[in-house]
């Protein structure tokens, strides 16, 4: 389980995330929702140990995330960013195969292949696995890192925004895969989504956050109706029930 | 299932998709580099031999080890930094090595630094170019925002400081030292003791094999710093460790030539064109026998076909500039 205690991070005056305590269980989806500049991204670096914390403490599994060996969280939990710019070229399963580095340290054993594989054939990337990672569309690309943490095989999985640059077909997969990835490979998924119904969805939690504080926290059901999505985001929001899901209209 | 495309682009495959593949540009740049070391060695060897080719594979020599020296610098450099435009000149190097022979000359005279130790005088260059780069860096780390670019943007600033501090220096100092300061501005490798070439050729040999031993970190460290924790390494280590390797090469070759760092980006720009790889097994190599190529290369053709009336880093900086701006207007470089 990921534990956050008083966790605080400031950029000069701004405070993006404010003393926030939680604790995520194990297994399961969890989605963080809340609106621009909530401090999602920042309360998922923190957890990831991409950005330093002012004050609180993080663990994950049991692991300090600011006293832990960076290689040993590297084999715990993988994250993967919304921004991802490669300065080299590289084949989509080069990229790939670096999700094995905290295992292999660079040297790719046969089983480093076959985790490789299935991380590329689980996100349909194995007819271009040859071909460069900047010759691939938007979504293509944002597959090919996807397929890169998946490989990296660990427990927790940090994802922002996965789904930035997909279509519609392709956002549906990577939310089944994630919904997969939890179900069937017992791992514990913490995606930042912008789109309030595929959190509704495909979570099994919910985490609000505003201005850098966690507003509330529950299941879909909980985080679902008007009033609460109205504190979040200002906005009216129609709840339907379609199926036994519930859906956000925002649209008008 | 055979993957008739992954066995193509195999490195041991000679023409894959990606061009040449790492083996074969290798192998061509080594048979072009050893040409280049044993024509510069025999090329109108006659006279006394024995007193003739001692003096030449100490100047090969000289020239091998800055080869290397720029060229794993500069790809340590662009790969912890994460661009392929920036060079550690732009750290302030060259400048603070102007600044350093101009503060000396100034204050002791030019015979008197030129008629020291040249040993000790070497040594004291590249511990004082050390010393600065690692207090920068340490300050640079440990202040409150850790930012590579601010660093960047710190050493071009305190690159112009340097600069202009030496050129004031040299406003006010005897025009006849001026002249003597003013030849070790620019690389020659025609004075070379061959004492300093051993003492080089060991710093560059330790760093270079710790460069080798971090080569497949490296790799991941190019994929940027997010990615790079992410997959296990220890960014704000690594970071230094390089930026501490890089600040030790280039002090050795500017110590021993004089600067070249231009010629840096010239080989890694060629490299990284050259062959389509992220490797650093190969880019390392690659990029240091293209140095070798160049640099020897170069000073035959200064000797043979322009008869020393030039200076090679004038020789460099001309097809340099011309490759580069090449290379920037087809944006290719990225």
């Amino acid at each position: 389980m990921i534990r956050v205690d008083q966790a605080r991070k400031s950029f000069g005056t701004l405070v993006a995330v404010n003393d926030v305590t939680v604790d995520i269980p194990a297994g399961g989806v969890t989605s963080i929702i809340g609106p621009n500049g909530s401090g999602k991204t920042t309360l998922l670096s923190l957890i990831s140990r991409l950005a330093p914390m002012d004050s609180g403490t993080i663990s994950v599994s049991g692991l300090d995330v600011t006293a832990t060996a960076s290689r040993d969280l590297a084999k715990k939990m993988a994250i993967l960013r919304q921004e991802n710019h490669l300065t080299m070229r590289l084949s989509v399963r080069d990229l790939v195969g670096f999700g094995r580095f905290p295992h292999s340290q660079g040297r790719l054993t046969s089983v480093d292949r076959e985790h490789i594989d299935r991380a590329l054939e689980q996100l349909d990337l194995t007819p271009m696995a040859e071909k460069f990672v900047d010759e691939l569309s938007g979504g293509q690309r944002q597959r090919a890192f996807i397929a890169m943490v998946l490989a990296q095989d660990t427990d927790y999985l940090l994802l922002d925004e996965p789904l930035n640059n997909l279509d519609m077909k392709h956002s549906v997969e990577t939310m089944k895969l994630i919904r997969r990835m939890a179900d069937e490979f017992g791992k514990t998924v913490v995606v930042v989504v912008h789109d309030i119904n595929f959190a509704s969805c495909y979570s099994d939690r919910i985490l609000a956050m505003r201005d850098g504080e966690l507003m509330c926290q529950g299941t879909p059901a909980d985080i679902m109706t008007p009033d609460v999505l109205r504190t979040i985001y200002d906005i009216d929001i129609r709840i339907e029930t379609i199926g036994d899901q519930r859906i956000g209209v925002y649209f008008t | 299932m055979p993957n008739p495309a992954r066995a193509l682009d195999s490195p041991t495959s000679i023409i894959s998709r990606r061009g040449l593949s790492p083996v074969a540009v290798t192998a061509i740049l080594g048979v072009l580099a050893v040409t280049a070391v044993t024509v510069f060695l025999t090329l109108g060897l006659e006279g006394n031999i024995s007193y003739i080719l001692p003096r030449r594979i100490t100047r090969v020599s000289a020239m091998v080890l800055v080869a290397i020296a720029v060229a794993v610098s500069t790809i340590l450099f662009q790969t912890v930094t994460a661009n392929r435009i920036l060079t550690p000149s732009i750290m302030g190097f060259d400048a603070l090595y102007i600044l350093l022979q101009t503060v000396v000359v100034f204050l002791f005279g030019a015979s008197t630094w030129l008629t020291t130790d040249p040993s000790l005088r070497f040594v004291l260059e590249i511990v004082l170019m050390v010393t600065f780069s690692v207090a920068l860096y340490r300050w640079m780390f440990t202040g409150a925002t850790a930012s590579l670019h601010l660093m960047l943007l710190v050493g071009i600033v305190l690159g112009t400081l340097f600069r202009g501090f030496a050129s004031l220096l040299q406003r006010l100092m005897d025009p006849s030292e001026y002249i003597v300061l003013q030849d070790l501005f620019f690389a020659s490798f025609n004075l070379v003791d061959p004492m300093l070439v051993w003492i080089s050729a060991g710093i560059v040999a330790l760093c270079c094999a710790i460069a080798w031993r971090m080569r497949h970190t490296l790799d991941v460290m190019a994929l940027g710093r997010s990615h790079a924790i992410n997959l296990g390494i220890n960014h704000h280590r690594v970071v230094m460790g390089v930026l501490v390797l890089c600040s030790l090469l280039v002090s050795v070759s500017t110590a021993l030539v004089g600067p070249v760092t231009f010629f840096g980006l010239l080989v890694a720009s060629l490299a990284y064109q050259m062959c389509r790889t992220f490797s650093h097994t190969w880019l390392l190599i690659i990029t240091s026998l293209l140095g070798v190529i160049t640099l020897v290369g170069g000073q035959l053709v200064l000797e043979h076909v322009f008869g020393f009336s030039t200076a090679l880093s004038i020789v460099i900086e001309f097809v340099g500039g011309i490759l580069f701006l090449t290379l920037l207007l087809k944006g290719s470089l990225r």
